[in-house]
């Protein structure tokens, strides 16, 4: 465990637009030092990416970015991060992938020179690694690929290098649909943790070749498999709010091994993160509803440094194509954080309270990221020796927390989940102090077909 | 309560050693293992099922309940092929070509089992042709296809096009996945949608008895 401390420890300093260690793109802007900026986010519509279609593939990149950033300059925004998560194909075959790199470039550079618009690119190639069931996870073709295009977008001026990896997920989906928390645990700190430290050794030292910014990973496949789930209904929301405190550790990994964010928009459990690295994060919310749904809209945004939309569809609505709608309310989102701040500290913590109060007695996953809990769930990682004590740690904090808040009325926990976070408590008790133990633990009980223990060092 | 009865709630509460034990007694007496599947086990399931509907339990709880389901069926699964007797119905189950997400398609895998269908699971990113050979060599009475980008709705319209033109093509489809729709679903030919995975095992059952 690299972080033995905090960054940030006062609740109150875990607020928007501003972190201890902002960072500088090359165009000027400095995300986390005093400005929230818009994050843009997109996919395309129901089309199939081949060979036959790639044209059209590229005319809605070449569509999106301009209408989207001509959006933004008419507005003023300070200044754009816009984000090109691939979709599969566009990771196994990186050539189409830097393709679209080139256009997003290209436009950014338009707009800069029409308007002086700051903006800055941030590439996620997707983690195909899974496609191989089991997967390979560090090597074959898909990893070579995914690889490739880290590389490629770098070199060609992507400043911002992230992605959603997949390490550890193989066995977590089945583990959230049984409610099993210690499988969870091991899929996230014991493998996601082994993955991730690959992963990003690999990640920071391409971005250092190139000069550009590794930025950070997401729990996304874990921690919002189960907020979606929760939402649905699959699984009790207390359930998912202890895994998402378990994903900060994962995630964690990135920046340990040199990410300096700002972190990757779809990991909520970045707060957690931004107060332990004091790193810029990216958070998405009440815009993101068009891709998912969420139980935090507004308090998402209590702390982050860029507000993203986490995709949309590049699709006609009646004001104008999505991505450059979704342009539009994120840059009125930002101008709000930014204006409290410009007002002075006691009105940005006013805007703070606001965002946080109005979501957190609602829903337990809301409830273990507000600043306070955050700041309480980091410290209990960071006091930890091992990504699994920290795993651990991370999970009876946030159970202690919802409990304590069940009580004295702060939070609403419905009744049938209530005599989940005792059943979840006594898991915990029961796990083992030793991870070498653990792991043999889990090693006997786990679907072997499913992964390959040695791709993890095991 | 009869013997039945009892059976159907040590299943609906996830009781595995209680449901095999019951399960054995009532073998004991010479009942019909295919009787005790459809008056002990699936209402059990249906119970859960029901619950699950109403929000009063969860997933996971489920899953304790099919695997209680699971016991069971250890001990009768043997006499229900001896005596040449299957499942009503034959399921053919995936997530198309391209798209590797499974947990709605395992979550309807689950609903159905529970309702005694036959499940055959092909997995995620699931080439079309490979759904018509499971169809044919299962002499399934239903496939499901699951979809979850809008970049690989287009391989669902693909799957159902190579159904239709094979000798499986009398077979009823349905669709599901979080960008699929009703009207999607009629745009491609597809005979049934199922918003969620709770709703499956009633639109499954009437595709296949209709």
């Amino acid at each position: 465990m690299k972080y033995k401390s905090l960054a940030i420890s006062d609740p109150a300093d875990l607020i928007f637009g501003a972190a201890p260690h902002p960072v500088d793109t090359r165009s000027g802007m400095r995300i986390g030092g005093g400005t929230v900026y818009p994050e843009l986010n997109f996919t395309l519509p129901p089309i199939q990416i081949e060979e036959s279609t790639i044209d059209a593939v590229y005319r809605n990149y070449e569509q999106i970015i301009s209408g989207a950033l001509r959006r933004a300059a008419e507005l003023e925004v300070p200044g754009v991060v816009i984000e090109f998560e691939t979709l599969p194909p566009m990771t196994e075959f990186p050539q189409w992938g830097q393709r679209i790199v080139e256009i997003l470039l290209e436009g950014i550079r338009d707009e800069e020179a029409r308007s002086g618009l700051k903006s800055v690119l941030r590439v996620t190639p997707n983690d195909n690694r899974e496609f191989e069931r089991p997967p390979l996870m560090r090597s074959g073709r898909y990893f070579d690929a995914m690889l490739e295009l880290f590389h490629t977008s770098a070199a060609s001026g992507a400043e911002l290098l992230s992605i959603e990896s997949v390490g550890g997920k193989e066995l977590h989906d089945d583990a959230l649909l049984n409610g099993d928390l210690p499988t969870s645990i091991f899929s996230l700190c014991i493998l996601g943790a082994r993955d991730m430290k690959f992963l990003w050794t690999r990640l920071d030292a391409i971005a250092k070749e190139h000069g550009v910014l590794s930025a950070g990973d997401t729990a996304c496949g874990f921690g919002n498999t189960a907020m979606v789930l929760a939402e649905q209904r699959m699984i009790p929301r207390v359930f998912a709010a202890v895994v998402r405190a378990v994903t900060a550790v994962r995630s964690l990994v990135a920046y340990e091994c040199g990410a300096v964010g700002p972190g990757k928009d779809c990991g909520y459990e970045n707060p957690i993160l931004k107060a332990i690295t004091g790193f810029p994060m990216a958070m998405e919310g009440k815009t993101s509803a068009c891709a998912h749904l969420s139980p935090m809209g507004n308090l998402a945004a209590a702390c982050c440094d860029t507000w993203s939309n986490e995709s949309v569809q590049n699709i006609k609505l009646l004001g104008g194509m999505a991505p450059t709608c979704y342009m539009e309310q994120l840059a009125y989102d930002c101008r709000l954080m930014n204006q409290a701040s410009l007002e002075g500290p006691e009105s940005a913590l006013a805007l703070q309270r606001w965002l946080v109060n109005s979501d957190a007695h609602l829903d337990p996953q809301a409830f273990v990221l507000t600043p306070y809990s955050s700041i309480e769930i980091a410290k209990a990682i960071v006091a930890s020796d091992s990504h699994y004590h920290a795993g651990i740690a991370a999970a009876r904090t946030a159970i202690d927390l919802m409990d304590k808040a069940n009580r004295g009325g702060l939070l609403r926990i419905a009744s049938n989940e209530s005599h989940w976070l005792e059943h979840l408590r006594d898991t915990l008790d029961e796990m083992p102090d030793s991870e070498d133990e653990f792991i043999s633990q889990q090693l006997a009980i786990a679907d072997h077909s499913k992964f390959l223990p040695s791709e993890y060092g095991l | 309560m009869s013997q039945f009865h009892e059976l159907s709630i040590a299943v609906e509460k996830g009781k595995k050693n209680e449901s095999r034990e019951l399960t054995r007694a009532l073998l004991d007496q010479g009942i019909n293992p295919l009787v005790i599947v459809e008056s002990g086990l699936v209402p059990g399931m249906a119970a859960v099922g029901e619950k699950f509907k109403n929000n009063e339990v969860f997933v996971p709880e489920m899953l304790i309940a099919a695997r209680a389901m699971k016991e069971c069926m250890i001990l009768l699964e043997p006499l229900l092929a001896e005596a040449g007797i299957k499942p009503k119905y034959t399921a053919i189950i995936g997530t198309v070509a391209g798209d590797l997400h499974d947990i709605g398609k395992n979550l309807v895998s689950m609903m159905l089992k529970g309702a005694n269908f036959g499940i055959v699971d092909l997995g995620t990113n699931v080439p079309p042709e490979k759904f018509v050979i499971a169809a044919r060599e299962h002499q399934a009475q239903l496939v499901c296809l699951s979809a979850l980008l809008t970049t690989t709705m287009p391989a669902m319209r693909t799957a159902v096009e190579v159904l239709r033109a094979s000798d499986q093509g009398h077979l009823p489809i349905l669709v599901g996945g979080a960008p699929i729709s009703q009207e999607y679903c009629d745009e491609i030919g597809a005979d049934g949608y199922s918003p969620d995975a709770a709703s499956a095992v009633q639109a499954a059952l009437k595709l296949v008895e209709k």
